[in-house]
This record gives structure tokens, C-alpha cells and sequence, in this order.
């Protein structure tokens, strides 16, 4: 964070905690699938955090959870002092797919978020400001069909970044960009991150993207989706895609999700 | 790189979204060859020449009417597309627009022509039920009074029927699409009573309605109920989770997300239900009509055919289809101005 307020709490206000959560889904044919098994992370305000994994490690359901929109099976998640019971827009969240809505233009699409919490009028004049922030102005006027898709994903992100969310929850939202669309939007997402504090939670398949943008990186197994371990990035940004740093801390952490299946370990990291 | 990566940036590139020019899209058999349009230009006022021949030389095997309102109106049709080419001078759409359809205008005129040869001409086939183009068009100004009336009666019955059976079928269709538990009751009564024909219910709508209006409207309510209700349920529900997701990120309460994120994206579906609904409201309107209303299209139709006056009964079909054609191409250009965020979408 930019500014240190005198009070604790507000500081705390944009933390998460996970405490022993639990997650079971009940399959159609009766069994029971066990999504995530007792895990516990604490964010620190401002921090960005990866969450790596195979498919199936319990990490999108960790997202919905923290973003409210779903609830755990057993265990707590709070958002600085406050339990999280629902979605609210003060966590934001972008998926793979934009999801803009295709009924709408980029602006309106962005104004959107704004409407939902009833409060445009007031705040219509930072709309443009987003707009900018993305480099959208040319397409305003745009249907989400008439944009390239890494286009639509930065209109995506405008329109989570609009209501000042404390936290921003990506589920892989670079996913179906193409390299350097993606490099490109990365260092945006970096940008707007350190400029605002926001706290981020990135979920990703794609260990560069981890170690790249990352403060922690924390690896998950499946069945039970388990934190296997937590590797802190201490890497000066910009970090150099190509530098010996980078590439060795890539090479052990292929070697760990290589073995992870063999040796499912639990808790134990590298701190 | 892949197919589609090329076109994000190829489209990345560009800098207003295209607008497919309106002409390329429109199918056109003779955009292929350079010299077609040459003959394109002519081929209406030839045909036109063609059926005028053919109505003044070959000798008539019918009793001849005393009129002239056939020759009339090929003349005008010939007389019009002698203009085509000096249309392009006025404007170059109406040209192209023009030109593009003369192939249809053409054969039009050319079935006109093979309907006077095989009823008039020839006498193929037997009077009273199969009269020429000039006993149609002949009902068609003689009778125009009453025709006007009727179509305005059917107008007013087919409105307020389709008004309400929509606005209904809207209702429901949201109320069923949305809560699990309307759905659940809902849906056994939507299957059962749905797919029966409205016309079924004719005899129970006549005795239960003070008027024969009133049960000819809720007749029609009904036919269009059904397939709006279904079809907007079904596009309610079906609204892409993941939409709902994202605007409870943003802070949207239930109206938000019902009126703003499913009931848009439940569009395209609901416009297929009111499609549909139209069209069982034509054929509902016209039995409706030609059972219980003592007024309208469809009584006209049987009315006509009681007097054995065939002329009058093609006459009003004519009117319908133009009455009804020009009620589908309204709701047409409804949905594409709603609609215009959808792409790929099929054109009347």
C-alpha cells in the first residue's frame, strides 16, 4: 500500500484470510468429491499471490469461494475482519472468458458495474477515466463481438477495476490470449496493481506467468485439492523473463509439480 | 499462428468495427457475370411486353371480362421498369437495389402471364374456382370497401390477441424461467395444455365469452402464450452462469440480475417464441374469423366462397399476405434493432 493509515484495520480491510476450509460437492451419482481439504493462506494487503496447479486442485473453487459466491463446506474466510457471506464488489473477479456482456458496448459494458451497485450517476465522469486506463477509447462504441479478444479481456478488467475493488480474483484470465497479447497484458495487470494496491489472486496454469507476476506462488495437488507448498518470488521487478534467476526457479518449480504426484506431501513449503 | 489468433489481430489492428455493406450480403444471381446486368435491366419490361402480347393476341377460351384493369397494371409494370435505368441517375442504392431484384420481378410478372394462359386463355382449369388475373383484380377494386374493413377488423383482433397472449407468455415465461419453484408447477401445466391447438378450445370459448370478439382475442392470447412462454423460459434459464456470477461481483441485486443480465441475454430466444407465436396467431386469427367473428379476413374468405366468388376469395388471400408479411417484417425490424449486438443473424 502507497499510504499507511494510522488505523489497523483498514490496512487489514483488503487481507484475506483462509482458515481450515473445506469444500465438498455431491456428485449426481450420490458420492461425495472433496474439492478443497482443510486449507489455510493468508493474503497480506496489497500482496499478489499465483495459485499453480493441475486441473482439478480445488483452485477456481478457492476463487469462488473467496469471491463470495459460493460457501464452504467447513472452515472460515474472512476479508480483513469480515467473514466473507456473499459476493460483494468489493472483490472483483475476471474469468477466462471476458463475459462481457454481448448485449452492451464497451461502454456500457463498463458502466455496468457501476449501475449494478446503483450508483452511475454519480460516478459516470470515471468511466471514461477506465476507458483511458485501457486504452479502449477508440472502441467505446464497440459490441463486444466486433473486438479482439485481448481487447475485450482489458474491457473485462476495466470494468472489475471501476468500483475500486480491495481485491481482484482472476481465474486464469489470460488464458485464451495468445503469447504476446498476453505478455502485454500482463505488464498491464502489474501496472495497475502496483499503482492502486489492490490485492490480487491469480489463478494460472502457466508457471512463467507465476513467477513473472507473483509476490508467493502457491502450489496446489488434487483430490483433495491440498496447498502442497508455498514459494516466495524474491525477485526485483521488472522481473527479466530470460534472467538466470527466473529460469532456475522455473526449472525447480517443473521439477516439483513433475513429482508432486509421486510425494503428495501436505503443508510443508519452502518458508 | 492459428486461424483465429490472426483474425484477434487482424481485428486488433483495425480501427472502426466493420459494417458487412448491405448489397454483398443480399443473394444475387446475376452480380456473377459482367454482362448480366444488361439484361437484368430489360428482363422486367420484356416480360411485361410479353404477358401485354399474350393478353391482346391470344384468343380467349373463357367468357372475357369487360374489363381492363390487368392490361393496366402490366403497363404500369412496364411502364416503371422502363425507369430502372434511369434510376441509377438518381440514386445509385435504388439502382442496385433494383437491379439486384429484376430477376424476381421478371418471373413475377412471367407467372402472372402463365396464370392468364392456363385460366382465361386455355381453360385448363374450371370457373368458377379458378378465375384469371383479371377476375382477382377486378374483386380486388370492386370490392375495395369492404375488403379495407375486414382488414382493419383483423388488425384490431389479431393486435390485442398477440398483445396480450406476449405480454402473458412474457410474464410467465420470466416468472417460470427464473424461480426453480414456478418451474416445477409451472412446466407440467405449459406441456399439457401448450401443444393443444387454440382453435381446439372454440367451442368452450364460445360458450365462456360474453362476445365472439372477446373469445377470438383470448383464443389468439392463447396460441401465442404458449411458445412465448416456453421459449422465454427456456432463455431465461439458460442464461450463461457465468454472466450472473460476474454481475454479483459487481454488487447486483435480484432486479439487476433478472432484468439486466438475463432477460438481455434471454432475447434471441425470446424473439423466436414471439416468431412463433405470430404465426399461430395468423392461422388461429383466421379460423377464429371464419367460425365465430362476423367480421374480419377470414370471414371474408368464407363469405366470398358461399356466394361461389372465387375472384374474391383470391382477393383476400392476396390482401393477407401482404397484411401479414408487412405485421412479420415489423416484428423483423424490432428484433434487429434490439438485437443488433448479435451477430450472424438471419435476415427476412
Amino acid at each position: 500500500m502507497v499510504i499507511a493509515p494510522a488505523d489497523n484495520n483498514s490496512i487489514d480491510a483488503s487481507s484475506l484470510q483462509i482458515r481450515n476450509v473445506t469444500k465438498r460437492f455431491i456428485a449426481p451419482d450420490g458420492s461425495q468429491l472433496t474439492a478443497l481439504d482443510n486449507v489455510s493462506l493468508s493474503i497480506a494487503a496489497g500482496e499478489m499471490v499465483s495459485l499453480v496447479g493441475p486441473s482439478g486442485c480445488g483452485k477456481s473453487t478457492l476463487l469462488r469461494l473467496l469471491a463470495g459466491l459460493d460457501q464452504p463446506t467447513a472452515g472460515e474466510l474472512r476479508v480483513g475482519n469480515e467473514p466473507i457471506r456473499g459476493p460483494s464488489a468489493q472483490r472483483g473477479l475476471m474469468f477466462q472468458d471476458h463475459n462481457l456482456f454481448p448485449w452492451l458496448t464497451i461502454r456500457r459494458n463498463i458502466e455496468s458495474a457501476l449501475v449494478a451497485r446503483g450508483v452511475l450517476r454519480e460516478r459516470r465522469g470515471e468511466v471514461d477515466e477506465f476507458i483511458q486506463l485501457v486504452g479502449l477509447e477508440a472502441f467505446a462504441n464497440s459490441y463486444p463481438h466486433q473486438i479482439s479478444g485481448g481487447m475485450a479481456q482489458r474491457a473485462a478488467l476495466a470494468r472489475a477495476l471501476v468500483n475500486h475493488p480491495k481485491v481482484l480474483l482472476l481465474d486464469e484470465p489470460l488464458g485464451a490470449l495468445d503469447a504476446f497479447t498476453r505478455m502485454r497484458m500482463q505488464d498491464e495487470v502489474l501496472r495497475l496493481w502496483r499503482s492502486r494496491g489492490t490485492t490480487m489472486v491469480l489463478v494460472t496454469h502457466d508457471i512463467d506467468e507465476a513467477i513473472y507476476m507473483s509476490d508467493r506462488i502457491v502450489m496446489m495437488t488434487p483430490r483433495p485439492g491440498r496447498i502442497e507448498r508455498i514459494i516466495e518470488v524474491n525477485q526485483p521487478r521488472p522481473r527479466q523473463r530470460n534472467s538466470s534467476q527466473f529460469l532456475e526457479l522455473r526449472g525447480r518449480i517443473l521439477e516439483m509439480l513433475h513429482f508432486a504426484g509421486e510425494h503428495a506431501k501436505t503443508g510443508a513449503g519452502e518458508r | 499462428m492459428t486461424l483465429q489468433q490472426m483474425e484477434i489481430n487482424e481485428a486488433e489492428s483495425r480501427s472502426e468495427p466493420d459494417v458487412a455493406p448491405a448489397i454483398a450480403a443480399d443473394y444475387s444471381p446475376i452480380a456473377a457475370k459482367r454482362r448480366a446486368p444488361v439484361i437484368a435491366m430489360f428482363a422486367t419490361p420484356a416480360a411485361a411486353g410479353v404477358a401485354l402480347a399474350v393478353h391482346y393476341w391470344v384468343p380467349n377460351n373463357e367468357p372475357t371480362p369487360n374489363t381492363s384493369s390487368y392490361p393496366v397494371l402490366l403497363a404500369g409494370v412496364l411502364g416503371l421498369s422502363l425507369l430502372l435505368p434511369i434510376s441509377q441517375f438518381f440514386s445509385v442504392r435504388l439502382k442496385n437495389w433494383l437491379l439486384a431484384k429484376a430477376p424476381l420481378f421478371a418471373v413475377a410478372t412471367l407467372t402472372l402471364c402463365a396464370w392468364e394462359l392456363i385460366t382465361l386463355k386455355f381453360a385448363l382449369m374450371p370457373l368458377p374456382f379458378f378465375p384469371g388475373p383479371e377476375g382477382v383484380l377486378q374483386s380486388l377494386i370492386n370490392d375495395r370497401r369492404l375488403l379495407a374493413d375486414s382488414t382493419w377488423h383483423s388488425l384490431i383482433l389479431l393486435m390485442g390477441g398477440y398483445l396480450a397472449g406476449s405480454i402473458a407468455g412474457l410474464i410467465s415465461g420470466i416468472i417460470m424461467g427464473w424461480s426453480i419453484k414456478a418451474r416445477y408447477w409451472g412446466m407440467p401445466i405449459l406441456k399439457i395444455v401448450g401443444p393443444i391447438p387454440a382453435t381446439a378450445w372454440i367451442p368452450l370459448a364460445m360458450v365462456v365469452c360474453p362476445s365472439a370478439l372477446l373469445s377470438a382475442v383470448s383464443l389468439i392470447a392463447l396460441a401465442v402464450w404458449f411458445p412465448v412462454t416456453m421459449l422465454t423460459a427456456s432463455g431465461i434459464s439458460n442464461t450463461k452462469a457465468s454472466y450472473l456470477d460476474v454481475a454479483r461481483t459487481m454488487g447486483a441485486g435480484r432486479l439487476y440480475l433478472i432484468f439486466r443480465v438475463a432477460i438481455p441475454a434471454a432475447m434471441p430466444s425470446i424473439f423466436i417464441g414471439l416468431f412463433m407465436g405470430l404465426g399461430t396467431s395468423f392461422l388461429t386469427l383466421v379460423v377464429a374469423e371464419t367460425v365465430g367473428v362476423k367480421s374480419g379476413l377470414g370471414w371474408y374468405v368464407s363469405w366470398a366462397q358461399g356466394w361461389a366468388e372465387y375472384g374474391k376469395v383470391y382477393a383476400a388471400i392476396v390482401i393477407m399476405a401482404a397484411f401479414f408479411s408487412t405485421i412479420m417484417t415489423l416484428l423483423f425490424a424490432l428484433r434487429d434493432r434490439l438485437l443488433v449486438w448479435q451477430k450472424g443473424v438471419i435476415k427476412w
